[in-house]
């Protein structure tokens, strides 16, 4: 980022939309290039600053490790977690298959 | 008597010493929202049979003479980011129609303890990314005191409902300053606690290193209020501080006397509108009227909020709200059409009918907004930029704290506006997406470097629009930041102030 930035295209945008899981129609592509491409820009500024020096912060607290007593608590029931499933049997969620042509749940 | 004009400690008096009744309180604020909300759109959903149902539960309580919480009979609306298991949860999203939380939120479970009373779920901009609340799926909501206008966001609907006094407080949250600028837009008190003070659990996580939950309410005394049941410690979220609560009420009645207050030229810049400026240096004349000191800070690297955020605050969103996949809750595609290759994202092609569903049920669900946040995200985390990106991001984010650290060691406080201008006109900013997160200047920092921060009404424009003041503190004195604006509206009746527009409707 110390250089300029290479400018998004279109097919950086369909890799991005895949990885995101984001079906994009060529409106959205069209529409996000532009957008992204000058929110991208507009970042860039941060590669003014040297920090070569500095270290990450991921987080506002000091970092700490956090235990509780292993014990055991309850966890949701299986049917409240499937009580917004937009799918299920009753025991499992039902997705279409994971592989392969066809299959859908 | 007129409830709608009492503050929240005064309500929970009168309540407790039985001058109204719990059914009578939440009868006044659902008939106010049920005349009001229509011209505001700050509820999305209100709970009038629930809360009178509990109300009524709370005076036969009281009756009986067994003990009650310490906001017995207190109405409270919820943003629409606080699961709750007898109430919606959308985030105003698609995605959430229908959604029905297994459990309460932390925030929730304590006010429901405390025997606080829920009327509705608040408007908000979608999963909380926005600064107007246009980005909600339901409808904008509209600032109370000019209805052309938008309250800010994210927490615009708590904004508005207490501005317009549908609830005497509100429960908002703040990743960038989502409970800060629409306070300061809709002229009323905000708090954002230190990072960890309130438990997250159950806050649908937006950016979960930024995310705070706080009290929006008429002043700030009402806030401190809130805070000592929604403060502390849960084993639920191991970022919660396991720091002892104080009793933030007990504490405010103290002089300013010697407080030190910083004030940074860097906000000065291009760009802060003059009514603006004018409100702010006026707060600075009453906080130093009422013994405080007033002196230069310098936060160096202020300029590079916004960009360290937007880069920041979509990583950590892209990553949160990949659990939207279609399968354990939330929004599914109706069918798959031609399962396979090919037709689930244009010029990129699904691999399986899974990923086909998981691509278009979150392209049917989330918004532009989001979309747009998910997508920067991915990019900036993904092979090859994650270093000049999200990395970089984090380093600067360790010299914008550092800033901070530095000012307090010379002051107790760091003053100044919280927007550069009052409240914008709906629209005004929709088709500019970075002319929008220009608007989060002043409060983004806080958030980054995971201190405290209070917004209060200081001042009117001409035109009749509220002017905000923002306090921003070190980590864990919000005593402080509650004790000085307290102070500030012990000396001015500017968070007494009411929009004319809507009493004709009441």
């Amino acid at each position: 980022m110390s250089t300029t930035p290479q400018a998004l295209t279109r097919q950086d945008i369909a890799k991005v939309g895949l990885l995101a899981r984001l079906a994009l129609s060529e409106a959205d592509l069209e529409r996000m290039t532009l957008e992204l491409s000058k929110i991208v820009d507009f970042v860039s500024m941060l590669g003014e600053l040297d920090t070569a020096d500095v270290a990450p912060l991921a987080h506002p607290l000091d970092t700490q490790n956090v235990f509780r007593d292993d014990v055991p608590v309850a966890s949701l029931s299986t049917a409240e977690a499937l009580q917004s499933s937009p799918r299920h049997d009753g025991e499992c969620f039902l997705v279409p298959a994971v592989l392969g042509e066809s299959g859908a749940a | 008597m007129q409830p709608l004009e009492l503050s929240a400690v005064d309500l929970v008096a009168a309540l407790r010493q039985g001058d109204i009744s719990a059914v009578q309180c939440a009868t006044v604020f659902l008939d106010r929202i049920a005349a009001t909300n229509g011209a505001i759109n700050a509820f999305l959903a209100v709970d009038r049979e629930g809360s009178l149902q509990r109300a009524a539960d709370i005076d036969a309580r009281r009756k009986a003479g067994k003990p009650l919480g310490a906001l017995a009979g207190l109405p409270i609306a919820l943003k629409d980011v606080l699961c709750t298991t007898d109430m919606p949860t959308t985030c105003a999203s698609k995605m959430l129609a229908g959604f029905r939380p297994p459990y309460d939120a932390d925030v929730v479970r304590r006010l429901r303890q405390a025997d606080a009373v829920f009327v509705g779920k608040t408007n908000m901009d979608e999963f909380a990314m926005g600064g107007s609340n246009e980005n909600s799926a339901f409808g904008p909501v509209r600032n109370p005191w000019d209805l052309s206008r938008a309250p800010g966001g994210s927490s615009g609907g708590s904004a508005a409902c207490v501005a317009a006094d549908m609830a005497p407080v509100a429960i908002g949250s703040d990743t960038g300053g989502s409970i800060r600028q629409p306070a300061g837009l809709c002229g009323i008190t905000g708090l954002k606690p230190t990072y960890g003070r309130v438990s997250r659990r159950g806050l649908i996580a937006f950016a979960s290193s930024l995310d705070q939950i706080g009290p929006m309410a008429r002043s700030a005394a009402d806030c401190a209020l809130i805070m000592e049941t929604i403060a502390g410690h849960d084993p639920g979220d191991s970022t919660s501080l396991s720091v002892d609560v104080p009793r933030y009420s007990e504490l405010l009645d103290k002089p300013l006397a010697g407080v030190r207050i910083g004030r940074v030229p860097e906000h000065y810049a291009e760009g802060l509108d003059p009514e603006v400026a004018k409100g702010v240096e006026e707060a600075f004349a009453v906080l130093k009227a009422a013994g405080a000191t007033v002196h230069d800070v310098h936060l160096p690297h202020a300029r590079y909020g916004i960009p360290t955020y937007y880069l920041i605050a979509p990583c950590e969103a892209s990553s949160n709200l990949a659990r939207y996949d279609g399968a354990h809750y939330g929004h599914r595609c109706k069918d798959l059409g031609q399962a396979g290759r090919g037709a689930g994202s244009a010029g990129g092609g699904c691999e399986s009918p899974l990923v086909e569903m998981y691509c278009r049920s979150r392209a049917e669900g989330f918004g532009p907004e989001v979309k747009r946040r998910i997508m920067l995200g991915t990019y900036a985390l993904s092979a090859g930029y994650y270093d000049a990106y999200y990395a970089k991001a984090l380093r600067v984010r360790r010299l914008i704290r550092q800033d901070y650290l530095d000012a307090f060691q010379t002051v107790d406080l760091i003053g100044g506006p919280v927007s550069a201008t009052p409240a914008f006109k709906l629209g005004e900013k929709t088709d500019d997406p970075l002319a929008m997160y220009l608007v989060d200047l002043y409060t983004v920092g806080t958030n980054l470097a995971g201190v405290g921060g209070i917004s209060f009404p200081c001042g009117f424009t001409k035109s009749g629009l509220p002017i905000g003041f923002q306090l921003q503190a070190p980590p864990l004195a919000e005593p402080l930041l509650l004790q000085a604006a307290d102070r500030f509206q012990r000396l001015t009746d500017w968070h007494r102030r009411r929009p004319k527009s809507l009493e004709a409707k009441a």
